[in-house]
């Protein structure tokens, strides 16, 4: 068992960030040279100021008309997203992991801190769940791509908090890594794939506001 | 509800349809794919995260009781992601549903966008729908009709050459009575700019150019009205799809502009033949800029108040309420403009909420009002949330600076018993105005 756990957060997580890092790359790169190719009358527009515009007031929460019209999900989004983030970066055992590889220390949370942000994550998990069943527009929309990526977000979080109360012994640190390498290496490939493009579709609608439409986006 | 359930007999939809096969949409979409769309098409499609959060955004989804299927991202859900998700190999039956929901169901008038935290734009995704629709010969028949007459007459209501220079003689000859000296003068070079209008003007609003004369002469501008094809501004092909013919008509447009040697090109008081000089046709032309500077007659009539050249004799006191349209507030920011004007003319305005650029569209634009009498009902029943709008504000009478949007709003006005008085800005200055004694 510990040796595949090591070769878990070892070898595998290697190959799980590297093919990251050459899929997102390849991702963005082609995306690009076709922009510019194939768009060139939208690129033509894309200015840096209207583009920053567009992203610092979607930033801010309840800003914007979309944020406005749906105050729940706002919450709900703004806070999954920020506990994301934290957790991914000042988790311990996450930056263990990168002090063993590259030599970076930095200060962290506490375990009952980072355990009440896992369970945050969780909670709007399900909110997402329960909104993409109960929310008459986003079930006729939904396809099984949408579950697959709720799926591959959660099932990180739920390991790492079964984990962390000792639920199942030692499968379920083993559990966490591979799931969360399952993420890392889907999000090119899935509706995550908006991690990579958001900015990018944001700047240009920002762009477009801005220099061709004379007005605001948000 | 799905478009399935929905679908309206049109002679064009139906005639187009009976020729389709599935080997032909699937050629035809992958080589759109591959030629005309790029990646813009495939970021959008990529990263909607099916939120839902630009429902409440489309006056369809909100009218007709928040059915999803009326919903932006159903509207996508049901024509390119299902095109997408099989590679184009889909039936014509589905075609059929797919072009009644892209040019029937969506305004183009990207509302949405304010709503989509990604930043998507279904307008453009839908606008594509059209343009596959048309590569396929499945377009509405009434807006197909406008296509052809543009690229038979270069205008869009088949108005004849010999028509066209009669209305405006007919139309001087009749101001001249209360104009003694009102002229419009024709193909004259070198003036300050040339008025250009679209073609129902001539067909069935021809007052709107008496009107636009009246101004012209008692502000004692030095303008013209071109007597030969171009003088249209309009441009039905843009939303039809048919984007080989929009660059001729706007190429055309712009060169009699230059023919004329005027210094530029005052557009009447329109808003989607706006979007086709400064966001489609344009680009389809490859121009960043006009070759002749352009101005709507919002910009026009601000520049004349700010001039002081139109002298008013009063101003309307009852509650007037402004309708910003589309394609010329939240497409091109003349949202300030419109108010200055407004203000000029009216002491008690009373704005609707929301307004400006996140107003709710009058749902006759983006080509929906052109798809004829068949779609009639689902573009006034949804727009109960404009209905409403109106309602709140209590006026009587209703600024539209923009055709489409009063063709729309007038339909809106009439099924909710609504009794309001539409106005274009053009209406009321030659009311207000100083005129010969
Ligand atoms: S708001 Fe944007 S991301 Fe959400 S469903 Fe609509 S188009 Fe997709
Ligand atoms: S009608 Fe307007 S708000 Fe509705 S989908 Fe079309 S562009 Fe979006």
């Amino acid at each position: 068992m510990n040796s595949l756990y090591n070769f878990a957060v070892g070898p595998l997580a290697w190959a799980a960030f590297i093919i990251l890092a050459v899929t997102a790359v390849w991702r963005l790169w082609s995306m690009h040279s076709l922009a510019k190719q194939k768009d060139a009358s939208s690129v033509a527009y894309m200015s840096w100021k209207f583009s920053l515009r567009s992203i610092f007031n979607w930033l801010i929460p309840y800003k914007s008309l979309g944020w406005k019209a749906n105050p729940v999900l706002t919450a709900v989004t703004y806070v999954f997203h920020i506990c994301f983030i934290v957790l991914v970066i000042f988790v311990t055992p996450h930056q263990i992991l990168l002090e063993n590889a590259f030599g970076i220390t930095y200060p962290t949370l506490s375990s009952d801190a980072a355990d009440v942000l896992t369970l945050i994550v969780i909670a709007c998990c399900c909110y997402f769940v329960y909104r993409r069943v109960t929310n008459v527009t986003v079930r006729y929309v939904t396809r099984t791509n949408d579950w697959v990526s709720l799926g591959l977000v959660a099932v990180p979080f739920l390991t790492a908090i079964l984990g962390s109360w000792s639920v199942g012994g030692e499968i379920m640190p083993l559990l966490h890594v591979l799931t969360a390498e399952a993420l890392i290496v889907a999000i090119p490939f899935t509706r995550l794939a908006h991690i990579l493009f958001a900015l990018f579709t944001r700047a240009y609608m920002g762009s477009e506001f801005g220099g061709v439409r004379h007005c605001k986006d948000w | 509800m799905s478009i399935q359930d929905r679908k309206i007999e049109d002679e064009g939809l139906s005639y187009g349809v009976s020729k389709l096969t599935t080997d032909k949409i699937q050629q035809t979409f992958k080589a759109l794919i591959d030629n005309e769309t790029g990646a813009k098409l495939k970021a959008f499609s990529e990263s909607c995260v099916r939120c839902g959060m630009c429902a409440e955004a489309c006056h369809f989804f909100v009218s007709h009781g928040n059915d999803p299927s009326y919903s932006p991202v159903g509207k996508v859900s049901q024509t390119m992601t299902k095109l997408l998700a099989n590679d184009g190999k889909v039936t014509p039956d589905d075609i059929y549903g797919m072009a009644q929901v892209a040019y029937t169901e969506c305004n183009l008038c990207r509302r949405c966008v304010h709503y989509c935290p990604i930043g998507i734009d279904v307008a453009y995704i839908m606008t594509t729908i059209r343009r596959f629709c048309h590569k396929l010969g499945v377009t509405p028949q009434y807006i197909q009709d406008t296509a052809h007459s543009h690229s038979a007459t270069m205008n869009q209501m088949w108005v004849k050459d010999d028509e066209w220079i009669d209305s405006l003689f007919w139309q001087e000859d009749e101001a001249r009575e209360e104009f003694p000296t009102l002229r419009i003068p024709m193909d004259k070079e070198g003036a300050d700019f040339y008025y250009s209008v679209i073609a129902p003007e001539p067909k069935f609003r021809t007052q709107l150019i008496y009107q636009a004369a009246a101004i012209m002469n008692q502000a004692g501008c030095d303008w013209t009205m071109p007597s030969m094809p171009g003088w249209d501004n309009s441009d039905m092909c843009m939303y039809s799809g048919d984007f080989e013919m929009m660059g001729r008509l706007k190429r055309q447009h712009f060169e009699l502009a230059q023919k004329l040697k005027v210094s530029r090109i005052v557009m009447g008081e329109c808003g989607h033949a706006f979007r086709s000089i400064y966001d489609n046709g344009n680009r389809w032309l490859g121009w960043k800029d006009y070759p002749v500077p352009v101005v709507h007659s919002i910009e026009f009539f601000a520049e004349l108040f700010e001039q002081g050249r139109i002298k008013l004799t009063h101003k309307i006191q009852e509650p007037v309420t402004i309708h910003d349209p589309c394609n010329i507030v939240r497409g091109y920011g003349l949202m300030d403009k419109l108010r200055y004007v407004a203000h000029q003319l009216c002491d008690n305005i009373v704005e609707m909420y929301p307004n400006r650029e996140h107003n709710f569209c009058c749902s006759a634009g983006g080509g929906v009002i052109n798809c004829g009498p068949p779609f009639k009902k689902v573009r006034v029943e949804g727009n109960l949330a404009k209905a409403n709008q109106l309602k709140a504000t209590g006026a009587k009478i209703c600024i539209a600076p923009c055709h489409n949007c009063h063709g729309g709003l007038e339909d809106v006005i009439h099924h909710y018993d609504l009794g309001i008085e539409l106005k274009f800005l053009g209406d009321l200055i030659y009311e207000l105005m100083e005129k010969p004694e």
